[in-house]
């Protein structure tokens, strides 16, 4: 018998935690379509936007996918107020938040600070210089790399090498870490100096330049998936994960309620009712609610990392109300 | 760029009358934030009010 056998990557025993990222397939949308957006988290889990300036935006889970590589979805970003002329402190850009505590294996901030790849999808309604970066949160030091989309509006795979960073260490703790930015436009401020390839570096100016303004028109779409982040200087094959798999790893940071909760015989004083969260949470999440008929009211809604607890009073016997709540976690 | 505008803020008390979440409206949204450093909207509030820009009022 054999001592030992290599597998392929994905089957070995550590499939399923290769990939830093989670939802990089963008199969879970628990929020669905997003319209009117500026700065805010999109259709798809664990992706947000942030805008400074005119740009407005539609994100959602799309079924527009590179073709034979096995995904199902992809985010789309709808640019639907254009930013055409940017001013200095405009930009626009997509990015991903990961925990610290799940980065302290990268050993970041001692001599053996290891190089990761980050390999993704991306179809760009420009052609042109485009800007990937990360953030180390806990340094406020940045690493930007430009890649080149040679068509527009055409899938293509892009694969970056990032040097580990032998500075500072990410808190091991269950705040933000590392920050991915997909930039999609950038004003002076940013992208006014040279560009420090591979760098980590904290000029603002120096982070994008070059970055074409992908938001310049209300007919532009932005399209990204399969995003995975690994440990070395090689992008190995995407990490397909379930579906149950990826939407437990999102639930850490936001859950809405699938079910709604309807009461009858309320007297006017408070009843409190809890409920146990399906994964439990990152931190004590923000709450909140969708009201879909009452008469009587909610006096409070109040949550730790486990479970939500809410206080629910009718004016009258045969009050009755249905809600649904979203739990917030979010980095 | 993660610009939060905050409108409101009171304290929400548990049974046992402590203080366990901020009522409070962010961009326009009603929420119930969690008294948690590591909640990103708790954390907004307080660098508010440690500015002199918010006050949160007790509870009912």
């Amino acid at each position: 018998m054999a001592l030992s056998k290599i597998l392929p990557a994905g089957q070995d025993q550590f499939a399923g935690a290769r990939n830093l990222i989670i939802n990089g397939a963008m199969q879970v949308a628990q929020r669905g379509t997003q319209t009117n957006q500026t700065t805010a988290f999109t259709a798809c889990d664990r992706f947000d936007i942030a805008v400074n300036g005119a740009a407005i935006m539609t994100t959602s889970q799309d079924t527009t996918v590179p073709s034979g590589q096995g995904f199902s979805n992809s985010l789309k970003i709808d640019v639907t107020t254009a930013d055409s002329s940017l001013a200095a402190s405009d930009l626009a850009l997509l990015r991903h938040k990961i925990e610290a505590q799940n980065l302290q294996h990268l050993l970041y901030g001692t001599s053996d600070a290891k190089n990761i790849t980050l390999s993704f999808w991306v179809r760009s309604p420009k052609t042109g210089t485009h800007i990937i970066e990360l953030r180390h949160a806990n340094a406020s030091y940045y690493n930007s790399q430009a890649y080149t989309i040679n068509t527009a509006d055409t899938w293509q795979n892009v694969t970056v090498t990032f040097d580990g960073y032998t500075a500072a260490a990410f808190n091991n703790d269950n705040g933000l870490g590392l920050v991915i930015d997909w930039w999609l436009a950038a004003g002076s401020t940013f992208s006014g100096g040279t560009l420090a390839s591979n760098t980590w570096q904290n000029t603002d100016a120096n982070r994008t330049v070059g970055q074409v303004n992908c938001v310049d028109n209300a007919a532009n779409n932005f399209y990204l998936t399969g995003v995975q982040l690994e440990v070395g200087s090689t992008a190995t094959d995407f990490e397909h994960r379930s579906y149950g798999d990826e939407l437990a790893r999102c639930q850490r940071y936001y859950e809405t309620s699938t079910a709604t909760d309807y009461f009858s015989g309320l007297d006017g004083s408070n009843i409190y009712l809890s409920h146990e969260f399906a994964v439990v949470k990152r931190a004590a999440p923000t709450m909140t609610y969708t009201v879909s008929q009452s008469s009587g009211s909610i006096n409070s809604l109040t949550a730790s990392t486990d479970h939500y607890r809410w206080a629910i009073s009718g004016t009258s016997v045969g009050a009755w109300s249905g809600v649904l709540v979203k739990a917030d976690a979010e980095l | 760029m993660d610009e939060m505008t905050i409108t409101s803020a009171q304290y929400v008390t548990n049974i046992d009358g402590s203080n366990m979440a901020v009522k409070t409206t962010i961009n326009k949204k009603e929420m119930f934030v969690s008294i948690d450093p590591a909640n990103r909207h708790y954390a907004e509030i307080m660098r508010q009010v440690d500015a002199g820009e918010l006050t949160i009022a007790e509870a009912d």
